[in-house]
Order: C-alpha cells, then structure tokens, then sequence
C-alpha cells in the first residue's frame, strides 16, 4: 500500500536510488495523485533514467514552469489591485516559494493565490479586489457570516475573466483553533520583495507550513508540504546558525511548537531533513500521522480509508470547538 | 486494481485499471492487435466503484485517474467501455503536454495530413473514419497531436465513437472490428469501430499537415466550399484545444506556424458521399 | 485633461504576429494570449517601457494614425481601460 508512498519520498531526498525503481508507472501515479509529479521531475534531473520515463520528466518540467507564470501572474494583478491602499500584502504558500525563488518552489505545484493582509484592512481589500475583477464564489448568507466571523480568512474570490481564486487571510489559523498565531508579529516582520510584495520572514514561513499541516487540515497533500517544510529548514538552516533557535522562539511565541516540531520529526524520518538532536523524540501520535501522509497507492488511489477519516474528523475539531461544531454542522444539515 | 489493461495509441501508452473484469475484456477486444506499451505509461485510468457499497446492489462506475474532473457524474456498469474510453479522453485533455492537442480528426496521404475539425456533431468523426475506408491513412477522430518542435501531426488511433445512424455507414466492416452496441448514453446509441489494420500499423508515422478542413453535415445544406482565413482559423483552433493555455509560448509559436502554413476551408455538405468528394477536390487542388 | 498615465513592459511586444490585419500577442509575463484590432498594438507600442497618458500616446503614434481630433482623448482612455484589464498595460 504505503510501499510505493514511501518509495516516493526517498525518491525525492536521494534521486541518485532512481535505477532501482522498477515500476516507473506506479511512481508516477503515485506522484500526480500528492501533486509531486513537477517537484519528482526536477530532483530526477540528470539521473539515468529510461527514455520515455525521461521524456514525462521534461514534460512535467516545462507545465511547472507554465504554472509559476500563471501564478506569478495572478500575484501580480493582485498587486495592481491593491497598490493604491498602501496595504502590506504578504504572499503565503507556494506563490511566496516561486515570487522569492526559493528551494520549496521548484517544480512545486501552486493552485490558488494565498495572501495575508491586516486585519484591519480587511473591507478596503474586499473592495479593491471587487472592483478589480474577483467576484465571491459562494452565495450563501450563511457561510459568508462564518467565514467572516471565524475564519481566517475572507470567504473565496475568484476572478470573473481568468477564472482564478483568491484566498485572503488576516491570519494562519481560524480564530477558533486552539494556537493563537500573533498575526500582527507575523506581518510586522515579513520581508518586501522586488516590486511591493511581501513575503513571511523564514521562521515564520515554517511555521505557517506547519501550522497549515498539522493545526488545520486533514493532510490530503501532506506528502507535498512536507516537502516544503524540508526544503525551507535546509535553506534558511544552512543560511543563518542561529536559525534553529529563532525559530524554536518563534513558534512559542505563535503557540505553535508542537505543530512545528512534528513537522521536523516528520520530514527527518520522511525525507531525512537534518533537524537538531534533541528534536528527534518521537510521539505516539507520530506513526498514525506518518501512516496517514503515506496514504496512497501506485495507482493513485487513497488508502487506509479508517485512518483518513479519522484525521478528516479531526480537522473539524482542530477548527472549532465541539459546540460550536455540532451547531455548524447541524444548521449546514438543515439546508 | 485486480483488472487491468496496457495500451499504446500513437505516441502515447494508457494504463487502464478496473474493478470489474468486463470492461477490460471489451477493450482488450475493441483494441486488438494494438501494441502493448513498452516501459512506463504516460497516463492511468481508473474505474471505480462510486463508492464501495454500491458496487453490486446497484453498479455505477466512476471515471477516475492521473487526471480528474471533481464534478462527473458516473456511468452504469453496462456503458463501462465507454467510461474507459472518456478516462482516456480526460488524461490527454487534462494532462497532455508534450503534444498541441486539437479537437480534430486526421488522416493522411503521402506524408501530408489533412484535419477536420469543429464542433462535435458536426461531422468530423464520421466523415475521419470514412476517409479512412477510402483511401486514406486513418490518423484520429477525436484528438490531433501536433508537435512543438517541427509542426507535424502525430497519430492517435482510437476507437472511433459512431453515434446513432453514423454505425450504418460502416455496416460492411468486418464484425469484429465494432464494440458492443451501448444505448442510453448522454450522446443516444454508440457503437465504437476498431481503425484498420493500415492505420494499426502507422501508428507510429507522423505526417505534414497540409490542408484544414471545417466540415458541416446537415440534411439539406447545399454543398459549399469557403475559405477560412489564419486569423479565424488561429482563433477557432485555440477553441478547439484543451492544453493551447498549458503549453505556453511553444504553444503560441507551434499553432501559428500551423495557421500560417496551412490552407483552411469550411465545407458544408448533405451526404457522405458528397462529402468525399468535396475532400477528394480540395485535397487535388491543393497539391 | 490628461488623464492617468500607464506604462507597458518593454517587450510586450516580443512575440506578436500578425495575421490578416490583426495583432496576435503572446505576453511571456502573463502566459495570455490577446488578439488586437488597432490602435491597441500601437498604443502598445507607444507604452513599451515608457509611461504616457493619452495625449503623449496620441503625439507618439499620432502621425502614424488618421485620429479624428474629436473625442480622440476620450476613445484611446476607453482603449486604455481595456488594456489594463487585459494586464497588458498598468499604472507605473
């Protein structure tokens, strides 16, 4: 089940085991199915492989390059968007990877465009976007009122001519999880890139990824942000000594260290990212979560159907607390 | 997948898997003599269950694979070949890359190529598997691949979808060159023909595409011929294709060397038989 | 009046062809492909790394064009308005 899962990751933390792949299909499926397929080919750049296995690693190359111009573009229309408000507008996710051309955005697939903005800026962003061209995707009264008043972020957009979606968020998690992310740090220390955009500071950048990871979400595309998470602790570690303390103080002060330290566990046993010793302790929880990231098959199938649905059900609870949830869920039944 | 099914089409290899045996069974049928892929597949198919339970009380297979449409609805058991057939659709509408892919049938002459292409249910697919029977290499009916890098058209060789009255057209092929008749599908009654045995071995050859044609069938249209020029044809063309968007400025470069190189022309026509011969003109005149 | 200045890239126009008197424009930045019926792959033109508003436009491709002198502002700010949506032009 998980074999062809776990083939994929050494696969990507040490292309050169590429000759001992058998079955290049499963691999491949396997791939597409975790949004791997850009990020497996350009680490399996220069490795010996068989030519039509080659030539679906080009392939696969040039439509990441096609999806960063889309997304790089999208980034920028927003931009042009809100240029005239004076708001810090902070790229998140793999927009923020490609826009400062880091490790984590090689071959990475992007889908929406994932912005952090103050809170406070909230209805003059709305507006912008509105008059730019986005429109809300959802109608419904009801979860619109959610979403503004739990939620991390505005409900979707989407752009009316190029069919794109906006996320804009005025903090890392919903305000109704547990951690509480000090948004405000977040945006005061973010780092403007060329041309008015902004991007979180490192730390920061990984423990947004891990909070997305384990503080929010089921894991579906687990495999790919913690990915991520590697790539990002090798770069900014091998860039500046005292990262391993700045982010160990950072994320306390996020109340996100579990979240983060899971995520250096994880990605050390995954993709074998050097995370410091006394990290290294794992948690009982720690099989199921690897259990769960591996949960695909080489045809691209989800496995382990129990344990998915326990994280799904867990997601919830993550999200809002259990009274709360019973009433969201019950006044969503009504409908 | 406990049933499954390799499968080469042109340059591309399909991995079909399936946990029924009998849609596998009748497309090892309907592509016999195709070659099996050697080395790893470009694209995997899968026909699922829609969810577990259903699976015997009440059969309906859902269209999954590499690349999937979230909304599909699934098809009844007894349409599986033809579920197999639109996952095959979907993995090159969704996920080629290597080729331009335009929604046109092709067949060939002496190294030259000629597209039909248009709407559906204008008359492209029919009208592509006639020549085929005339004369002609049969290249596609559904998807024309044309190369990035030197502008030719590849083959792609599926199974032609006849729908209604078109089957009765080939009604002399040979038996076992037709699928199982599939009524109640969203396009009425399909029946699926098996391309030639020339076209079977072609499969591999490209050829230089040297006159595109927009064809038109409708009972009482009186045959006519218009020309159609680079700029409509440049423009319809990104309409008819799903990965222009995708491919980027080899995309741009590649269909606009094709609209600039290649005379076009609309044809109308009522029948068949006029429509052949209207090609036959065309294809004369331009040589 | 003036009006608001844009500015295009300066090799907006890199891969543009034309076929049969119109401009089919591929935007390397954006991934788009745009058709344009003149003046807009004038007023591309006349933009091309260099900010204007509509009367510096007009004076750029202005001997190049029959431009009715009426209302000429008015129509290149409407052409202008379209391209900026279209991303192809922006304000600098």
């Amino acid at each position: 089940m998980s074999a062809v899962a776990l083939q994929l990751t050494r696969l990507l933390s040490n292309p050169p085991t590429a000759p001992e792949v058998k079955d290049w299909t499963a691999i491949l499926s396997c791939a597409r199915a975790e949004s791997l397929a850009g990020t497996l080919a350009f680490r399996l750049q220069g490795q010996p492989l068989p030519v039509e296995v080659e030539r679906l690693m080009e392939d696969a190359r040039r439509a990441s390059l096609t999806v960063h111009t889309e997304a790089l573009w999208e980034a920028e229309m927003a931009r042009r968007a809100l240029a005239p408000f004076a708001i810090p507008v902070i790229l998140l996710k793999g927009t923020a990877y490609a826009a400062a051309g880091l490790d984590a955005a090689q071959g990475r697939s992007i889908g929406d465009l994932d912005i952090l903005v103050p809170r406070t800026a909230l209805p003059k962003v709305e507006q912008a976007l509105l008059a730019g061209g986005w429109e809300w995707v959802k109608e419904d009264a009801y979860d619109d009122a959610y979403y503004r008043q739990w939620m991390h972020e505005l409900p979707p957009l989407i752009h009316r001519a190029r069919d794109k979606m906006i996320d804009v968020h005025h903090t890392i998690l919903p305000l109704t999880a547990r951690p509480t992310p000090d948004a405000q740090a977040l945006i005061a220390d973010s780092i403007p890139l060329e041309g008015g955009l902004r991007i979180l500071a490192p730390a920061d950048m990984v423990i947004h990824a891990a909070a997305h990871l384990f503080a929010d979400g089921d894991l579906a595309g687990g495999l790919r942000n913690l990915w991520d998470i590697d790539r990002l602790l090798r770069q900014f570690a091998a860039a500046d000594a005292g990262f391993w303390q700045a982010l160990h103080a950072r994320a306390k002060r996020h109340t996100l260290l579990p979240a983060v330290h899971r995520a250096g566990r994880l990605a050390n046993d995954l993709y074998g990212t050097p995370v410091p010793e006394s990290w290294r302790v794992w948690d009982s929880a720690d099989p199921l979560f690897k259990a769960r990231l591996l949960a695909r098959d080489g045809w691209g199938r989800a496995t382990r159907r129990a344990l998915r649905f326990g994280f799904y059900v867990r997601s919830h609870a993550l999200r809002m607390p259990l009274p709360m949830l019973a009433r969201h869920l019950w006044t969503k039944a009504r409908r | 997948m406990r049933h499954q099914l390799r499968l080469q089409v042109g340059p591309v290899a399909f991995r079909i898997g399936s946990e029924w045996a009998r849609p596998i069974a009748q497309l090892r049928r309907l592509y016999a003599g195709y070659p099996e892929p050697e080395g790893a597949c470009d694209f995997t198919v899968r026909l699922e269950a829609e969810t577990p339970w259903w699976r015997f009380v009440r059969p309906s297979v859902a269209i999954r694979g590499d690349y999937v449409l979230p909304d599909a609805a699934p098809l009844p058991l007894v349409l599986g070949l033809l579920a197999a057939e639109m996952g095959m659709n979907l993995q090159m509408a969704l996920g080629q890359r290597r080729f331009l892919l335009l929604h046109a049938g092709a067949v060939e002459r002496d190294g030259r190529a000629l597209l039909l292409t248009g709407e559906s249910g204008a008359g492209k697919s029919t009208l592509s598997a006639l020549l085929g029977e005339r004369g002609w290499r049969f290249m596609g009916d559904e998807f024309a691949l044309l190369d990035l890098d030197d502008g030719r058209l590849h083959p792609f060789p599926r199974a032609v979808s006849l729908k209604n009255e078109a089957a009765e057209l080939f009604a002399g092929m040979a038996p076992d060159r037709f699928g199982p008749v599939l009524e109640g599908t969203p396009k009425g009654r399909i029946r699926h023909l098996r391309p030639n045995a020339a076209a079977i071995a072609a499969m591999a050859e490209p050829a230089v595409p040297a006159l595109i044609l927009f064809p038109r069938f409708g009972a009482g249209l009186a045959a006519a011929v218009r020309p159609v020029g680079a700029a409509e044809l440049f423009m319809r063309l990104t309409q008819a294709s799903t990965n222009y968007v995708a491919l980027g400025p080899r995309g741009f470069d590649s269909l606009l060397r094709l609209c600039r190189d290649t005379p076009a022309k609309a044809i109308d026509y009522a029948s068949s038989e006029e429509a052949v011969a209207l090609v036959e003109q065309l294809w004369e005149a331009g040589r | 009046m003036a009006g608001s200045a844009y500015i295009a890239d300066a090799d907006i126009l890199a891969a543009a062809a034309e076929l049969e008197g119109l401009t089919f424009l591929y935007d390397a930045r954006s991934g788009q492909t745009h058709i344009l019926a003149p003046p807009a792959p004038q007023i591309l033109e006349a933009l091309a790394g260099r900010a204007g508003d509509a009367e510096d436009i007009l004076q750029r491709i202005g001997d190049r064009f029959d431009v009715p002198a009426e209302g000429a502002a008015h129509a290149l700010a409407a052409r202008l308005a379209e391209l900026e949506a279209a991303g192809l032009v922006r304000r600098p």
